[in-house]
């Protein structure tokens, strides 16, 4: 799922300080999950940026909401339409609710309450790690399911560099910061599966169009939009 | 005759080829690129210019590379792909093509996170391309060469004539992957490798049976890697940090005891590890020249310039062959 972290408080209230009412938005998909932007943590951001509010002299009034998803239309619409005098929002949404917001017409500033990270799983509670960088052109059956797109600080797709370390980390790793080398792990990982043999292939330049390099994408089930449209003519 | 460069010519008639390495300086500094040419020419069959090493940002490896030209001197234009995509590889390449460089070595480079390993600020904010790795790198110029067409599949008014190097660290993690990843280069069209610094000549022995044993060593031609050592401290890190690089305990014994015999003279302890590590380079030179299988060898002296021509003269491998 989605991975993000909180926007740091002050660059938070920066953008709302001149505002009499904001509404701290959740969302309880992806946000929730990695505990960043569901309802709890929309109460415990709402009740900071009040705290800080006062601090400041400042009177804000703040209100809490956390919708179902913030990329879907259906959820996001009633806020869009009910806001009354509301001044701004803070989304505590990935960057996709923001968007979403401001296209469902929101006439109010959107501002983004957390840092959206990436696309990864849950290593333990309270750690993630990206796995898919969402090129468009999957080549996880090459590489025993672990991706060098995502995971490779160079998205190598012909095996290691020359970096890798004894200890199979990546050459940008720090004990800080450890990074893995995923070409370590493919190797690792084809090597059990018995298809190591099948590394030898070169594969050739990616292209890369399908990925966000070929410009902001957009998706169309024709059989989907042609089912709704049916159910709306039958209703 | 793929290129006509020098150093295949060397190759082809069968000399133990010898490179050596030139950084560019971090400023717009002809001079000093003149100065290290004048210590280095005579001294190999060709110089590697550096790209953007360890990615800290310094003059640019063609324009170097073009001065040495001018020069009368023969350049392997290094170029990794973590700065250009196919687009300016090849625009690049060509460019290069018309300037007379005729040797090309492809690589990774290293991650612009990596930043002089921390002892410069170097860019680690910067965006990185990686559209191609270096093994596709390798293609794109044999595809050029060879068949006159772009990566994109247009024609090209003319091939570039080009010698295509690739890098090979042999001793890296995994080891088991190693030389499949030297036959993907060689698969791919690289007339040449320049392996990673070689400490551990045994070590690289073992592995240049295998390599043998797949006829890698007749379908290119591997040049050991020579990294010239400097000081014990050196060593050290090189055996801890550098990755596929390990350092034989009794290398650095060898150069602490030179540093120590000259007692609390400091200066003195750094010419006698100088000193030190020239024998050790001219050694590995003879060691890897009686490896079967490598047919030259690519001397690294970084930021010391100097050190090569005291080493290649009691390796007795000058005077360099005209071909
Ligand atoms: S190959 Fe592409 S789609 Fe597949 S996991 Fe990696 S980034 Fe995602
Ligand atoms: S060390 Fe491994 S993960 Fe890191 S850039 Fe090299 S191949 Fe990729």
């Amino acid at each position: 799922m989605i991975k993000a972290n909180s926007k740091p408080l002050g660059e938070v209230f920066g953008f709302i300080e001149n505002c009499k009412k904001v509404l701290v938005l959740g969302c309880g998909g992806c946000a929730t999950v990695c505990q960043v932007g569901g309802e709890k943590e929309v109460g415990v951001l709402a009740q900071a940026l009040r705290l800080k509010a006062g601090t400041e002299g400042k009177q804000i009034e703040f209100l809490e909401n956390t919708v179902t998803r913030q990329c879907e239309p259906e959820f996001v619409d009633p806020v869009v339409e009910g806001l009354g005098d509301v001044e701004a929002i803070v989304s505590t949404a990935c960057g996709v609710g923001v968007n979403h917001l401001v296209e469902r017409g929101c006439p109010v500033p959107v501002f983004p309450g957390v840092d959206t990270v990436f696309m990864g799983s849950t290593l333990e509670h309270g750690e993630w790690a990206e796995r898919c960088a969402a090129c468009g052109q999957c080549v996880l059956h090459l590489t025993g399911g672990i991706c060098p797109i995502a995971r490779c600080a160079k998205n190598l797709l012909n095996g290691p560099c020359g970096g890798t370390t004894e200890d199979g980390m990546c050459e940008i790793s720090t004990p800080e910061n450890p990074v893995p080398c995923a070409w370590a792990e493919i190797v690792e990982r084809m090597k059990q599966l018995g298809t190591l043999q099948e590394l030898g292939e070169i594969q050739p330049p990616k292209d890369w169009s399908t990925a966000r390099d070929g410009g902001p994408r957009r998706r169309v089930r024709a059989d989907l939009k042609l089912d709704r449209q049916e159910q709306k003519v039958q209703s | 005759m793929k290129s006509g460069s020098n150093l295949e010519k060397v190759l082809q008639a069968g000399h133990f080829a010898l490179t050596a390495e030139l950084g560019p300086p971090m400023g717009p500094s002809d001079e000093e690129i003149k100065q290290k040419m004048e210590i280095l020419r005579g001294n190999a069959d060709a110089f590697n210019i550096t790209d953007c090493q360890t990615a800290v940002v310094r003059l640019s490896s063609i324009a170097a590379a073009i001065m040495l030209v001018q020069g009368g001197m023969e350049p392997v234009m290094q170029m990794t792909t973590r700065d250009r995509n196919r687009i300016a590889i090849q625009a690049d390449i060509l460019g290069a093509a018309a300037f007379g460089i005729k040797n090309c070595l492809c690589i990774a480079g290293d991650h612009q996170k990596f930043s002089a390993a921390g002892k410069l600020k170097g860019h680690p904010g910067a965006k990185n391309v990686y559209d191609v790795d270096s093994i596709q790198l390798v293609g794109i110029l044999k595809k050029m060469r060879d068949e006159g067409l772009m990566e994109g599949g247009d024609p090209l008014d003319v091939a570039p004539r080009l010698f295509i190097g690739a890098a090979w660290t042999p001793m890296a993690h995994p080891l088991e992957f190693r030389v499949t990843r030297l036959a993907k280069k060689v698969a791919a069209g690289a007339d040449f490798i320049q392996t990673q610094g070689i400490y551990d000549v045994e070590r690289f022995a073992e592995i240049m049976v295998e390599v043998r044993n797949l006829g890698l060593h007749e379908k290119t031609a591997i040049l050991g890697g020579v990294i010239v050592p400097k000081s014990a401290g050196m060593l050290r890190y090189m055996d801890s940090s550098v990755a596929g690089v390990s350092v034989p305990k009794a290398l650095i014994k060898r150069m602490s005891a030179a540093g120590e015999a000259a007692g609390k003279d400091k200066k003195q302890a750094r010419r006698n590890q100088s000193k030190e590590g020239i024998k050790i380079a001219v050694e590995l030179i003879e060691q890897l020249r009686e490896t079967e299988g490598v047919r030259g060898v690519h001397l690294q002296a970084i930021e010391w310039e100097r050190a090569i021509p005291r080493i290649v003269e009691p390796a007795g491998l000058l005077p360099r062959p005209h071909v």
